[in-house]
């Protein structure tokens, strides 16, 4: 009896002075390398990295905040934030940005950057950036008479029909139909947003949703991508290296993944390249992950100075060495490593034309509910118009509650 | 009346603990459905309204769940009979005399039963591939043009009932075996003298007095296949399509990973009423059913 108490005793003790700090993923691994150099410089501050899987993420944050056992400080999802910040759960950082000489903001991507505002308070620091563009096969490309990779769509379009054979199974490019990223990327290049009056309503029956929706089908009723999830396709590395697709929209992560996972020889044959828009370079999606402090911690202070810390270009550049993750500050990419690196400049590029995503909490659901309507649609069970309906209809139903909220607010105001 | 007291006192414990961790988070779900409590009233208890059945009416009208309600059912009433099919058939030819190295077969056969539901369906994943599985390659051995077993919505649920038959067969086979071995060896004897065939010993001796071990046994997988959802979740995701979304999938979807627990919970409590009324038809069909045969 008295050894357990002894133990509890130790236990919350050793616990009560260390920093709390959540990482999701592979993050958390990377971190713990970085995090020697810190404790040296502030030698009171003690930081317990905390290793969750992405896939119970979720789960975990909502069940912390329902029941107060929130960490100091977490990696977010920038999708995510919103969420979180309806909840009460972050601590506005505008006042300590303010005072801060290692965070710059205008160093960093303007539309990451905006990412983690809501309602005009700032929530979170960017800590790596996420796009999704074009990995393409340039031997492949060249073989069928095109020098470079697509600028729009209209191009692009050419391309896939050049490079698809389905009666060989050869497509022009792998879309899996689970996953949101590729039809939200084109959507985004179109200037009509994605939610309308305050974000109460959905907005796919717009003109430009529509086209990007009219594109996505087409791609497959042309039998240029082939009709699979990502449950289906249990390699797309060895498949892409095997030319089965000619193109890959994906994230940067991928750049580790091929360079990995393809032989030597095949490596001069891959690049990437910035998302073809309608006419000229487009838009993208501005993902990626933020750095938070939770409302409830008391060492809200020592949180804030590990951001400040992971905030440096030269721990952002170390921190890409480890994990390939990209950094959201512009001079973090004056290193040779990142600036000489032909693969990921297209995302260097691609990063300055991101545009954020609804920033209301219900916006993952939107985006998982629109994916299985288009899915729906690239089935033939609906046409472009009956989709865009359908999504319109069904996110009104998602946002009803949002609607009920905001009237209310302003009629008490 | 002390001896009533003491029976109290003794039962108290267990309905301290039944009352604790079943009794009060059932009526607590049913509760919550009558709400609509989501990740705005966790925020803020002011936002949390009082819907009466409003989360049942909305259920009824949503498309989603109707369809999630007849992939169920569709689970249900080809998953079962297949899998009582399937056990009763291997305690039959486990029980046989004929049967070889019956301690060997019992453990292989029961082996899916123990084996980590997550485990198996990678495994099968990998079998059913449409360009890599073997499934295919078998199909192409025999001259049969490749199916997409589990891209394809038509057959992505025949595909996971399959699955599922195999992974729980081994489970209702033990029990049957031992409700076979229980049958006393004279009366096989008493039928070989008056001449029956092995088929009618089956159907005059083995299944009657099989018959309220079927039943329990048909009543546990009704209610287990009710509750489909790994086999879904890992091995494709609900789709293609939403083809193998389960009402118990959907709950998931709505109650953990978009947090809306009210819709979540009235969700539950149909699934509930369902399982339920499917239980009782089929204790009341069992209990006419004697009487008749009898006469």
């Amino acid at each position: 009896m008295i050894f357990v108490t002894l133990c509890l005793a130790g236990c919350t003790a050793r616990h009560a002075d260390a920093l709390v700090f959540w990482t999701f993923g592979p993050e958390g691994e990377a971190v713990a390398q970085l995090l020697p150099d810190f404790e040296r410089t502030h030698p009171d501050i003690h930081v317990e990295v905390q290793q969750l899987p992405l896939s119970a993420a979720h789960q975990k944050l909502l069940t912390a905040i329902a029941g107060n056992t929130t960490p100091d400080m977490a990696q977010l999802g920038n999708t995510w934030l919103p969420e979180l910040v309806a909840l009460h759960a972050l601590a506005p950082l505008q006042q300590r940005v303010a005072a801060s000489t290692a965070v710059a903001p205008p160093d960093y991507f303007a539309s990451i950057w905006a990412t983690n505002v809501s309602d005009g308070q700032l929530y979170g620091i960017p800590w790596y950036v996420d796009t999704r563009l074009l990995f393409y096969r340039s031997d492949l490309l060249k073989q069928a008479g095109f020098d470079a990779p697509p600028r729009d769509w209209v191009q692009w379009r050419r391309m896939l029909a050049a490079l698809s054979h389905p009666g060989r199974k050869v497509y022009g490019i792998l879309l899996p139909t689970n996953e949101y990223e590729q039809l939200l990327s084109l959507a985004l290049q179109q200037p009509d947003p994605l939610l309308r009056d305050g974000d109460r309503y959905g907005n796919f029956e717009s003109a430009g949703f529509k086209r990007a929706l009219t594109f996505y089908v087409d791609t497959f009723r042309l039998r240029q991508a082939p009709v699979v999830t990502n449950v289906e396709v249990s390699n797309p590395w060895e498949e892409f290296g095997r030319g089965t697709y000619a193109f890959y929209l994906s994230g940067p992560w991928n750049i580790g993944e091929f360079r990995k996972r393809l032989p030597a020889a095949e490596q001069a044959d891959w690049s990437t390249a910035p998302l073809p828009g309608p006419d000229g370079p487009g838009a993208g999606l501005a993902g990626g992950a933020s750095l938070v402090v939770f409302r409830a911690s008391k060492r809200q202070r020592a949180a804030w100075a590990l951001i400040e810390y992971l905030s440096q270009p030269e721990v952002q550049q170390r921190f890409y060495r480890l994990t390939g993750d990209m950094p959201p500050r512009r001079s973090s990419w004056n290193s040779p490593l990142l600036r000489d690196d032909a693969q990921a400049r297209a995302f260097r590029d691609q990063l300055e034309r991101v545009k954020p995503t609804p920033a209301v909490p219900e916006w993952e659901r939107i985006a998982v509910m629109m994916q299985q309507v288009a899915a729906r649609a690239v089935a033939g069970e609906l046409t472009v118009d009956q989709a865009a309906a359908e999504m319109d209809r069904q996110a009104d139903r998602i946002l009803a509650k949002r609607r009920w909220l905001l009237d209310r607010a302003e009629t008490k105001r | 009346m002390s001896a009533r007291r003491a029976a109290w006192l003794f039962l108290t414990p267990a309905l301290l603990v039944l009352g604790v961790f079943f009794l009060i988070p059932v009526l607590g779900a049913l509760v919550l459905s009558f709400t609509d409590y989501d990740l705005y009233a966790l925020a803020d208890l002011h936002n949390l309204r009082f819907v009466a059945l409003g989360n049942y009416w909305a259920l009824l009208h949503r498309p989603a769940f109707w369809a999630a309600l007849g992939h169920t059912f569709y689970f249900v009433a080809v998953g079962v009979p297949l899998s009582l099919a399937a056990s009763l058939g291997a305690a039959l030819l486990l029980h046989s005399r004929l049967a070889r190295c019956k301690a060997f077969f019992r453990t292989a056969l029961f082996a899916p039963v123990v084996t980590t539901a997550v485990a198996m369906a990678v495994v099968w994943r990998y079998l059913f591939n449409t360009k890599y599985g073997w499934a295919n390659h078998l199909l192409g051995v025999l001259g049969i043009h490749p199916v997409d077993w589990l891209g394809d919505p038509h057959w992505a649920m025949p595909t996971i009932i399959l699955f599922a038959v195999w992974k729980n067969f081994g489970y209702n086979m033990i029990i049957l075996l031992a409700g076979l071995q229980a049958i006393p060896v004279e009366l096989y004897e008493a039928a070989r003298i008056d001449g029956a065939s092995a088929w009618r010993q089956f159907r005059h001796v083995s299944l009657p007095l099989l018959g309220p071990t079927l039943l329990m046994v048909a009543i546990l997988t009704v209610s287990g296949y009710f509750q489909l959802f790994a086999e879904p979740y890992v091995m494709t995701e609900g789709g293609p399509l939403q083809s193998t979304t389960s009402v118990l999938y959907l709950m998931y979807e709505d109650g953990f990973q978009w947090w809306n627990l009210g819709i979540a919970s009235a969700e539950a409590v149909v699934l509930f009423l369902v399982m339920f009324a499917v239980t009782a038809a089929m204790l009341r069909l069992s209990s006419r059913e004697p009487a008749g045969g009898a006469a």
